[in-house]
């Protein structure tokens, strides 16, 4: 291995991590908040990106009747249970949260579904029409069960995976997809290019990144977040609904795979159930920062990338082996340092609710 | 007495009639649903189209069963079992999958009724001896016409690419069985998985070995992804693959970065190209005629075509087999095997079928064309 080739591959793996880097945070992200590991997440990616390549492509992209069918499922099980509580007052808001604000993009992207849509365009419909699947799928397969196991949680996280992967399947068909290029620009920097895209795929992950560190601390939403993560009881003594910044996180989580499904697009081709991959190594790179440190989990995610890449170089044939085998030393790591640190805090949260 | 002998002589009339009568049964599993449904829907329709080419033989008509396998090879067992037991049927044809086939085929050696595998498939030892022909070109043939090519051009260092699967190792062994003992010189083995989003590693590797030419063992959409990453990175050798790109989706994805791809492949894909002189040229203009009038749609894959030449392979055995029993007859599957294992020259759209006890495959060098794509075209390389 030359230096040239280390540098390319390090380039390469750093682009990669990015993406991850987005996904890790948020499967964190709900993770702390609602305690549901949320195996979809990559889905969520897949369907983005695959939303996207079908504008670019003129087709009808079949997040549509993803959405709406969610969306009708969603009304009719909070109205369901609004009439039970015989809270009827609620009803408009409710059928105003869970109807009209995620069909409102759908029947958009139905009507420009088939037009010559400027790239912008197409990616701001895309990032509408995406927003509502990861909060529905909570109110859905999730909310009911809020004070369930983690355990649980995690076993309806898988069927909801297989769901939508089916799903993925029946609206996109079997062949991969690739989305026009965002940028042609190509950098010489020394010995190497870089390409436009990279850059901006790291650009937008630190941006996105930095977005997030800047809700949590500055703003009352990202405050009411973490006070969810620390203490779910105590955060409900101080007014804040658990349900509420269940639904945010899980709207954050939506947004997140949005971009990062969009980024993705042009530099991979992506079927109806490559999402699940990227899911599951950024999964890695969150176990790496332990599900709980938003900085650990970021490193983790570009070391996931960079391990992927000199591994794809070394042996290709063992790649996937070598980037989850890696699971194993960084969990006995844990074990040995946390001493049941994060376990105990689930059980004790577990005994709260 | 008389009331009997006209008995007897009313059941002798009934039972000839009814032989005269019986039809050739033909049972046909494909997916239609599931992750192979992509290539199990063209086989289909080809068989369609076989069937509305000819739905006789003689004076026997072809009764035609189709069932859907869901992409399961469990399901596709079961499928064959009830078509041998309940619906009698005289020959097995399917699937669209090789794990699938190969069970079927199991069922059909086991229950002694002939098959005509529509994938590569070969049919596990068994003691009732050989019941199943395969229609398309073994792998290591593929690989075998276009090493030739690559000969021709004279490379001298060829990097290798592939699926990390059995695909990405039958296209490799091929390669190096070909080029023992020839100036080519195989100087990678790369992998890569079907749903990796990148392979710059593996790149890396190849150009550093600056081979003269790339060939790639993939398929379908995951195969375009070597090409681009080539492109990405300037790569300008010769690129070269086999048959499993043919698809248009593989156009789509991979652009101008597949431009110039050297496939080996039937030639019914390039029918309207080839020269008077190829012997298939006729038959693949009169299936594109059929495909086009029973499916309402034009005909661009191999998959329907394979579909199609198994039943011009079970026109011309059933000919020979009803010369020497009746449809439905234990007697007809052991007649109708040894005529399909006896087929001689029988010209199909990929090429030309002699099958011979012993070998599963029934095609040689004139079921392969070289093509290059030529702005987002197969075009024929003579």
């Amino acid at each position: 291995m030359t230096p040239e080739i280390a540098l390319l591959l390090a380039q390469d793996g750093i682009s990669t991590g990015a993406i991850y880097v987005l996904v890790a945070l948020g499967l964190v992200l709900v993770f702390l908040v609602t305690r549901v590991i949320f195996v979809p997440f990559g889905d969520v990616v897949g369907y983005a990106a695959l939303t996207l390549a079908a504008l670019q492509l003129k087709q009808m992209p079949g997040t549509v009747w993803l959405v709406l069918t969610l969306a009708v499922l969603a009304t009719a099980m909070e109205t369901w249970a609004l009439v039970r509580a015989g809270e009827a007052s609620r009803l408009p808001r409710a059928v105003l949260v869970y109807a009209v604000l995620p069909i409102v993009p759908a029947v958009l992207v139905f009507f420009a579904a088939g037009h010559d849509l400027p790239m912008w365009l197409g990616i701001v419909l895309t990032l509408a029409i995406v927003l509502p699947i990861s909060p529905l799928l909570y109110r859905i397969a999730f909310r009911p069960l809020a004070d369930a196991s983690v355990l649980v949680l995690l076993i309806v996280a898988v069927a909801v995976h297989f769901a939508m992967s089916g799903m993925a399947l029946i609206f996109f068909g079997p062949e991969g997809f690739r989305t026009q290029p965002m940028t042609d620009a190509f950098f010489n920097v020394g010995p190497i290019g870089v390409s436009g895209q990279s850059l901006l795929i790291v650009g937008s992950s630190a941006l996105f990144s930095f977005l997030l560190f800047v809700m949590f601390e500055r703003t009352l939403i990202g405050k009411a977040l973490r006070a969810t993560a620390v203490n779910r009881l105590g955060a409900r003594l101080v007014g804040i609904m658990p349900q509420t910044t269940g639904a945010i996180a899980f709207m954050l989580a939506s947004a997140l795979a949005g971009i990062s499904g969009i980024l993705i697009g042009p530099v991979a081709t992506l079927y109806y159930d490559s999402g699940f991959l990227i899911g599951l190594k950024a999964f890695v790179g969150a176990i790496i920062g332990g599900l709980v440190s938003y900085p650990a989990t970021a490193v983790g995610a570009i070391l996931v990338g960079l391990l992927e890449s000199y591994a794809a170089f070394w042996d290709s044939a063992f790649k996937e082996v070598l980037v989850f085998g890696a699971l194993i030393p960084v969990l006995i790591w844990q074990s040995l340092m946390s001493r049941g640190g994060v376990e105990e805090e689930i059980e004790e949260e577990e005994g709260d609710g | 007495m008389m009331s009997r002998l006209g008995v007897g002589v009313a059941a002798l009339v009934l039972s000839v009639s009814a032989s005269y009568g019986a039809d050739l049964t033909v049972g046909f599993v494909t997916s239609l649903s599931g992750p192979g449904a992509s290539i199990g829907i063209p086989y289909e329709k080809g068989v369609l189209a076989g069937h509305a080419y000819a739905a006789k033989v003689g004076d026997v008509n072809i009764k035609l069963i189709r069932l859907d396998d869901a992409s399961d090879p469990s399901a596709a067992t079961r499928n064959a079992r009830k078509l041998i037991e309940e619906e009698k049927v005289d020959v097995l044809m399917g699937t669209s999958g090789v794990p699938g086939t190969i069970a079927m085929a199991v069922v059909a050696a086991e229950t002694k009724t002939p098959m005509i595998s529509l994938t590569p498939s070969s049919q596990p030892q068994s003691a009732n001896g050989q019941w199943l022909i395969s229609i398309p070109q073994p792998p290591p043939l593929m690989v075998a016409v276009v090493v030739d090519r690559m000969k021709k051009a004279g490379v001298k260092k060829a990097a290798y690419i592939g699926f990390s699967d059995s695909w990405g190792d039958l296209v490799y062994d091929g390669l190096m069985k070909n080029v023992a003992g020839s100036a080519i010189q195989v100087v990678t083995n790369e992998r890569y998985a079907r749903a990796d989003t990148s392979v710059a590693g593996q790149t890396l590797k190849i150009i550093a070995a600056h081979p003269d030419a790339v060939i790639t063992g993939g398929s379908g959409t995951p195969g375009a992804l070597p090409y681009l990453a080539l492109a990405e990175r300037g790569f300008k050798g010769g690129l070269y693959g086999t048959p499993a790109l043919i698809n248009p989706d593989f156009i789509r994805v991979g652009g101008q970065s597949v431009e110039g791809v050297i496939c080996s492949t039937g030639p019914v894909i390039v029918a309207e190209q080839l020269p008077d002189s190829n012997p298939t040229k006729k038959v693949s203009l009169a299936f594109r005629d059929i495909y086009q009038k029973t499916n309402n749609a034009s005909t661009s894959d191999a998959f329907s075509a394979y579909s199609f030449d198994a039943w011009l392979v079970l026109l011309d055995a059933a000919k020979r087999a009803l010369a020497k029993a009746q449809p439905g007859t234990p007697e007809f599957h052991e007649a109708f095997k040894d005529a399909m294992l006896s087929a001689k020259e029988v010209v199909g759209t990929h090429g030309v079928y002699n099958f011979k006890p012993g070998s599963f495959y029934g095609v040689d060098e004139r079921a392969l064309v070289i093509v290059q794509l030529d702005h987002g075209k197969w075009k024929f390389l003579p």
